[in-house]
């Protein structure tokens, strides 16, 4: 890949043919062209090996070590790891090494072990056979040995072993069928065309005997895109060209259908193929409890840093004299004294920070990741978020993002397939003012055979007979569909049986197949396409017949398409259906205001609307037409850009025929789900490319808008009237006033905001022309804060991704999530800081693009006011808690050192600095943040509204954090000077030790910080059961294991001379501090006075000015409740509520 | 790092499909289980920390630390306890002389006596400290300096001590191991004190020191061992180390009346070598065994302390401390425990009180508020 990559560079320059550096030349077997056509570059491509493993056996420890260690706090703890290796420091390297190793041990086995699946992976894909055609036989060898330009032979049912260029197919018409199921996640058959030169090779001799080279574009990983020329020599002739488009272009990973074999070429292998390319990792979103997280990592560095600093000044002032720097019964060893005082004070200063590097806890990273990755899971496990229609549940993309779901401000939604259904229902029709409605029209998909056409305007005049006719047939005619015979077929079925049962009519949109299935019903039945002749069942059930010639196939840009056919009599015909924004303009014919009149009546209603037009071309005009089409597809440069061009001119002077109104259902529990999320606080916009009128009927229909909704308005057609300066400061006062005279009742303060994508533009447009009015964008942005719904329509897809990212940008920065289904929301889902797919009709591309996969809209409501509360609080604690325990741990050490003569003496023992975050007190929070639920699932659906509580991210602010912090203090100040009182008291003439009834043992220093220690695992632990609202079995399991834990260890720690220590401090400690009855007295005495506070604080909130949320925990009756009862219990204590 | 696994599953996801033929288009139906953990519905507890609920335990708390906080006090206001201070700071003090002439190579022992009364008998056991301040057994260059193995009696550690013994861990001119090495059993702290009472009739009586039984029994049996066989002489079993070199005798002679309280195992010796947690402390010295018949084990009356004065502490303005107390149940003499569960419990109690206020005032305001609902 490097190679060809140099390759490509030296070639540029050596070339000097600018317009072919970005191409590749085939050769097709491998023959060279004959002598003189072009010179022949032996060119090195990949094998066909897919390489999807990071690392090999050699690599594995240098680069996963790398890998690692590039993450900032894996690098600082390694750097204090070296540092304790280096220096003389105050613990052994093993306190920090110990559990650094086993972090990153943990991480290598697990990155090992999914690299090794991948190599596994790897190998079998690389290993399963493929055919090859070689010397005019059929050749079986193994995938990773195919090579660019080889032939492949593919049977029905393969996979493509790597993307090839469809040369010919057992069918008669040089097509097959493809699913790209695996790729992109749509499950319908599509048409793959081949190379027409090509397509009569039947036997492996013909296909061999080819001879012709391609030249393509450069890998890239657009599925959708190809761009190539094949050029095919024949005997001493001129090469015949011919251009390759993605329909020529098999795509390693999808699946052949329903034809016999191929044969194809392949162009691009291994890692170059377009799926390959595919798999490169999006770029990483953070989650906002992540920033909050590392904002509190720098002030605690400071801390760190800080508390390092006063120590060591403290200490140099301290034993400025020498009797206390070097007292007689404490010398330093020569080579200390011999060191300089600036290197002993930075080596001071380096074991200040070793000694309280503890602040900052590796195992924070490992219990966040751990919560992160574990908690991920109850999405995927949620029963509720399953759709037995789709056999699928939600996925998730990413865990890094969970709490992030609590957070959310503003959704951004698509509406068709994410608020509708996106399963389309012909309406009715409009023929030049008439209005047709299929006779029986039936929610499901079975129809009866019976169909006519109910005509309210019935006064059929000989010309719009001929209409009506051109008409029906330009629907049968103008689209994409296929037609599938069989009884089964994989996927979604989308046909109907009429008339042959086992027809059914497949394309990627809906829309279309919704068409065709209404001209069914009103009597015309597409059959199918062969030969190119479009088959036709007219209402008299004669067969017509018409050569396709050319398909202007549908973009959005242009919301159109077009086909140009040739009927039995001779006649070229373009028909062209598509938006009425963009028919309308190229009609010069019709009753355009009548047709226009019903489509705007048909999208307040809330149905899809389209136009047909139709024209009439002579000859020359067809041979112009083909002229342009096949000129700008023979390109190799810029063919998108031409072929739009081309499109340009060839779509005009139309007659309007008419419009078709399609309804497309709202998702079930749309309006449901819409109503909980405003309640919740989100404001909720839908971007759509529909336009207006259809999409404000289903803004209310999802209850977006209300009935009392002030709908303001700011498109096109207004703006035409007045400027959009005007119309922008008008509803900006609109909404200010609104808002300064209702400022208590908040309902009547209900706006709703409607934008189309031309004024939005012109919104966005950076404002150098109009210096003198200020910014467009702030009073933009001022109006959409104040309304609930905004609805912004005639969205093209970047634009959506532009309104994302204008919220995202604004000064308040608040939560954005996109979600959508489609191919066109990809980049507002990539956008947003959560992006949510639909896994739709439309494809898996959105879905696959996504943080979030859900199958349907109403998922979204448990998703964030359940799944993301309760992550955002489970976290916020777990963040909150680590610093907390730290404070607690490490003050003391720090007050320590003003008794010990600032010489770093740790006051905990090595094992207890090692284990208290690893194994003491981690579980018990670990298990809380996977499991804890202030609130029951069934109140938080019910009272959308507790989503506000912690909005904002309310439980990370400042104050909060201070609040923790402050307590850790107290806690560690209590611990240390309770003990401190209890071991030394002068003033009290007290003695130094604590005694026991029949002995009369001294404590040491170790007891000492035993002493704090079990003080300090006891209060943090309770200090988390006083936090813990939902006390499974889990919760009890962990919390009092942990504490015997602590207590069993304890035991073990001290109760054994360990062979393998070189020092026995801890001996009996342990034992001896339990024996004696004053330090029971002075734990429990500690452990309640460290609580204290925060039990006030609790109580006393909760009882003077509560949140919503305890309000809804006191609400709910104080006992267990099995899951069976829930149901009733909720509704009971609804009941009693009224 | 763990949420790569997602993509890897998802290539994974890829690879397998592509390579499997056919069937690939029909979604597999992988319906999540419904167990109660797995849908978060697990039975549970869930209590609610409200004035209600809190208030019992306040009052709990109260009525039970306040009985106990009085208990403590008292039981530490009848412990005796006597200190006397026999530094030699004072030019009139009667250890001064000694105080000012030390060095640490006189052979021979400074000798003072400190007089004191004691206005109550103290009753059973006594305990006798020593009490240092401002020595800072807590220094961590100081708290390291020793050899655990070495003390342990591991032979190989006796020859060859812990390189944490530096500096105090070869003699500097013969260069042999110090036993015991560092800088903890260097500092051994070495006056000897002896108790004399003066009877009413003048005469003057040895009080007796027990000398054993102050240490940690683990300590002494376990942790502390003395090197090689128990049948060789000890002199022997230390041949090839070097005393420590602040020391006036070598560790073997530390008790040669017995040998059970001789080298590594002499108690005095376990005793200092634990080191103390903050600067200032005291250490067990002696036991006074009260006596069989019921007259108090120090009755009052008039004592001298008689000081062999070996230990320097004037260098780094230390104190040096002689202290005799009783102890209780609960230890020796330490009000502070008392007075804070008495304080504890009070605040417990008051704060129950404001509690219950709240709760009355609140409750039936946020009772009244729901109704409406």
């Amino acid at each position: 890949m490097d190679f060809s990559l140099l390759r490509n560079i030296i070639s540029r320059y050596c070339a000097g043919e600018e317009n072919w550096v970005d191409s590749r030349t085939v050769y097709i077997g491998h023959k060279e062209p004959p002598p003189g056509a072009e010179a022949y570059i032996p060119q090195r491509y990949p094998d066909n090996r897919i390489v999807s493993s990071k690392y090999t056996f050699w690599n594995f420890i240098p680069k996963n070590l790398f890998e690692q260690f590039r993450r900032i706090a894996n690098f600082y703890f390694l750097v204090i790891f070296l540092v304790q290796l280096i220096i003389d420091t105050p613990t052994s390297p093993v306190t920090s090494g110990l559990p650094l190793f086993f972090v990153i041990t943990v991480t290598a086995i697990k990155q090992g072990y999914e690299d090794w699946l991948r190599h596994k992976a790897d190998c079998s894909i690389n290993e399963c056979p493929v055919d090859v055609v070689q010397q005019e036989k059929v050749v079986r060898t193994q995938s990773h040995k195919l090579r660019v330009g080889d032939i492949v032979m593919v049977r029905e049912d393969e996979t493509f072993p790597c993307d090839l260029i469809f040369l010919s197919s057992s069918r008669d018409d040089g097509t097959c069928y493809v699913t790209t199921t695996s790729l992109d996640g749509e499950s319908s058959h599509k048409t793959y065309y081949a190379v027409p030169d090509t397509m009569a090779f039947k036997t492996e001799q013909e296909v061999d005997s080819l001879h012709a080279t391609i030249e393509c574009e450069q890998p890239q990983p657009d599925l959708y895109k190809f761009v190539g020329r094949i050029n095919i020599y024949k005997d001493k002739e001129e090469p015949v060209s011919r251009t390759l488009g993605a329909e020529n272009l098999l795509l390693r990973g999808a699946t052949l259908k329903n034809t016999h074999h191929i044969y194809a070429v392949a162009v691009y292998t291994g890692m170059e193929t377009k799926m390959a390319l595919n798999y490169q990792s999006k770029s990483q979103k953070r989650s906002a409890v992540e920033k909050s997280m590392n904002a509190f990592l720098i002030v605690y560095l400071c801390i760190l840093i800080s508390k390092a600093v006063i120590n060591t000044v403290l200490k140099y002032a301290w034993q400025w004299s020498p009797d206390r720097d070097e007292p007689w019964y404490n010398h330093r060893t020569e080579n200390e004294r011999q060191r300089h005082v600036v290197i002993r004070a930075f080596t001071d200063f380096l074991a200040f920070m070793v000694l309280f590097n503890y602040i900052i806890p590796v195992s924070m990273y490992v219990t966040v990741e751990m919560q992160k990755f574990l908690g991920s899971y109850f999405i995927t496990w949620d029963e509720e978020m399953f759709d037995e229609e789709l056999g699928q549940g939600a996925q998730v993309n990413t865990s890094d993002l969970n709490e992030e779901l609590g957070q959310v401000e503003y959704v951004f939604t698509d509406k068709t397939g994410t608020l509708t259904e996106n399963n389309m229902e012909f309406i009715e029709c409009c023929v030049d003012g008439n209005v047709y409605i299929p006779h029986a029209i039936c929610n499901g998909q079975i129809l009866s055979a019976a169909s006519s056409i109910d005509m309210i305007d019935s006064s059929p005049g000989g010309y719009r007979r001929e209409y009506e006719d051109l008409f029906f047939r330009a629907l049968c005619l103008c689209h994409t569909v296929q037609v599938k015979e069989e009884e089964t077929v994989d996927g979604i079925k989308r046909g109907i049986h009429q008339g042959r049962p086992t027809s059914f009519y497949i394309s990627s949109s809906p829309d279309e197949v919704a068409l065709v299935e209404g001209m069914k019903r009103l009597g015309y039945t597409y059959l199918r396409l062969k030969d190119n002749y479009m088959e036709i069942l007219n209402k008299d059930d004669e067969i017509e017949r018409f050569e396709l010639l050319h398909v202007l196939n549908f973009d959005s840009v242009r919301r159109r398409m077009s086909v140009i056919v040739k009927s039995i009599s001779g006649e070229y015909l373009m028909f062209c259906k598509g938006a009425d924004s963009s028919i309308f303009p190229r009609v010069v014919s019709g009753k355009v205001e009548q047709v226009k009149a019903h489509v705007e009546q048909n999208a307040v209603e809330g149905l899809r609307t389209l136009c047909v037009a139709y024209r009439r071309l002579s000859e020359s005009e067809y041979q112009e037409a083909c002229h342009y089409l096949t000129e700008a597809k023979l390109a190799l440069q810029d063919r998108e850009q031409r072929l739009a061009q081309a499109y340009d001119v060839i779509e005009r002077d139309f007659v309007l025929l008419g419009a078709t109104a399609v309804e497309d259902r709202l998702q079930e529990k749309a309006a449901d789900t819409i109503e909980s999320l405003h309640k919740a606080g989100i404001k909720v916009w839908v971007l759509t490319g529909d336009k207006m009128e259809t999409a404000a009927a289903t803004c209310y229909a999802s209850k977006l808008f209300r009935r009392s909704t002030q709908i303001l308005e700011l498109t096109k057609k207004r703006t035409k009237e007045q400027s959009l300066h005007d119309v922008l400061f008008e509803l900006n006062r609109t909404v200010l006033r609104q808002r300064s005279i209702s400022g208590l009742s908040v309902d009547c303060l209900d706006f709703g905001l409607i934008i189309d994508g031309a004024t939005l533009s012109a919104v966005l447009k950076p404002s150098q022309e109009v210096s003198g009015h200020g910014n467009y964008r702030e009073i933009f942005l001022e109006i959409c804060r104040n309304c609930s719904a905004v609805l912004c329509c005639r969205m093209a897809p970047l634009q959506k991704a532009q309104i994302v990212k204008l919220i995202k940008s604004s000064k308040e920065h608040p939560i954005t999530l996109a979600v959508g289904d489609g191919a066109n929301d990809v980049s507002m889902i990539l956008e947003a800081h959560v992006g949510i797919g639909i896994m739709g009709k439309e494809g898996r591309q959105a879905a696959r693009n996504s943080d979030y996969a859900i199958p349907k809209f109403k998922h979204l409501k448990k998703m964030l006011l359940v799944h993301g509360h309760y992550y955002y609080i489970r976290i916020a604690e777990l963040v909150q808690y680590f610093f907390y325990k730290n404070v607690c741990f490490i003050f003391p050490q720090f007050l320590y050192q003003f008794f010990c003569g600032f010489s770093q003496q740790p006051l905990y023992d090595t094992a207890y600095l090692t284990l208290y975050n690893i194994s003491f007190t981690s579980l018990p929070i670990l298990l809380y943040s996977l499991v804890e639920q202030h609130v029951t699932i069934d109140t938080l659906k019910r009272e959308p509204s507790l989503y506000r509580d912690i909005a904002k991210n309310s439980l990370l602010r400042w104050p909060v954090f201070l609040y923790w912090t402050c307590l850790g203090v107290f806690d560690a100040v209590i611990f240390f000077f309770g003990a401190y009182f209890l071991f030394d008291n002068t003033t009290f003439t007290s003695n130094g030790q604590l005694m026991t009834t029949n002995t009369q043992m001294m404590f040491g220093n170790w007891t000492f910080g035993t002493l704090i220690f079990t003080v300090l695992v006891f209060t943090v632990t309770l200090k988390l059961a006083l936090d813990t609202r939902h006390w499974t079995w889990i919760n009890h399991f962990v919390i009092w294991g942990s504490l015997l834990f602590y207590v069993i260890f304890s035991l073990l720690w001290g109760g054994i001379i360990w062979p393998f220590l070189n020092y026995q401090r801890m001996y009996y400690v342990f034992m001896q501090m339990l024996s004696s009855g004053p330090a029971w007295l002075s734990i429990i005495l500690l452990i309640t006075v460290s609580l204290l506070p925060d039990v006030i604080k609790k109580v006393l909130c909760r009882a003077i000015c509560p949140t919503a949320t305890e309000r809804a925990q006191s609400t709910r009756p104080c006992l267990t409740v099995e899951p069976s009862t829930i149901f009733m219990l909720s509704q009971s204590s609804s009941r009693m509520s009224f | 790092m763990m949420a790569s696994s997602y993509n890897a599953k998802e290539e994974d996801g890829h690879h397998s499909g592509s390579s499997t033929h056919g069937g690939t288009g029909a979604p597999k139906n992988k319906k999540p289980d419904n167990t109660a953990f797995k849908q978060q519905r697990l039975p549970a507890w869930q209590p609610i920390l409200t004035a209600g609920t809190v208030l019992p335990a306040f009052f709990i708390i109260g009525l039970m630390f306040i009985p106990i906080g009085i208990g403590l006090y008292v039981t530490s206001n009848n412990i005796k306890e006597y200190e006397v201070d026999y530094t030699g700071v004072e030019p009139n003090s009667p250890c001064y002389d000694c105080a000012n002439s030390f060095t640490w190579n006189s052979t021979t022992p400074c000798v003072c006596t400190v007089n004191f009364t004691l206005t109550q008998p103290f009753e059973s056991n006594v305990y006798m400290y020593y009490g240092l301040s401002n020595f800072y057994q807590n220094h961590r260059r100081y708290v390291k300096s020793r050899d655990d193995s070495q003390l342990n009696g591991v032979q190989s550690s006796l020859i060859s001590p812990s390189k944490e013994c530096e500096p105090y861990r070869t003699n500097p001119e013969t260069k042999q191991p110090i036993a015991p090495c560092g800088a903890i059993a260097n500092s051994l702290f070495n006056d000897t004190l002896e108790l004399y009472y003066s009877q009413p009739d003048g005469n003057t009586s040895k009080v007796t020191l027990v000398k054993k039984g102050i240490a940690w029994y683990t300590d002494k049996h376990v942790k502390f061992r003395n090197p090689g066989n128990d049948k060789d002489n000890l002199t022997e079993r230390f041949k090839g180390t070097a005393k420590p070199v602040n020391w006036m005798k070598p560790v073997y002679e530390l008790d040669p009346s017995d040998p059970e309280n001789n080298g590594f195992i002499n108690e005095d010796f376990i005793v200092w070598m634990r080191t103390a947690a903050l600067p200032t402390f005291r250490k067990l010295y002696r036991i006074i065994q009260k006596k069989p018949d019921s007259t108090p084990t120090l009755a009052s009356g008039k004592y001298f302390l008689k000081i062999t004065y070996n230990y320097p502490v004037r260098s780094f303005d230390g104190r040096k401390r002689m202290i005799l107390s009783t102890i209780s149940w609960m230890g020796g003499k330490n009000p502070f425990l008392g007075i804070a569960y008495i304080t504890v419990g009070s605040i417990c109690f008051f704060l129950g009180v404001v509690l219950l206020i709240i709760h009355h005032k609140y409750d039936t305001r946020s009772n009244s508020a729901d109704i409406p609902n």
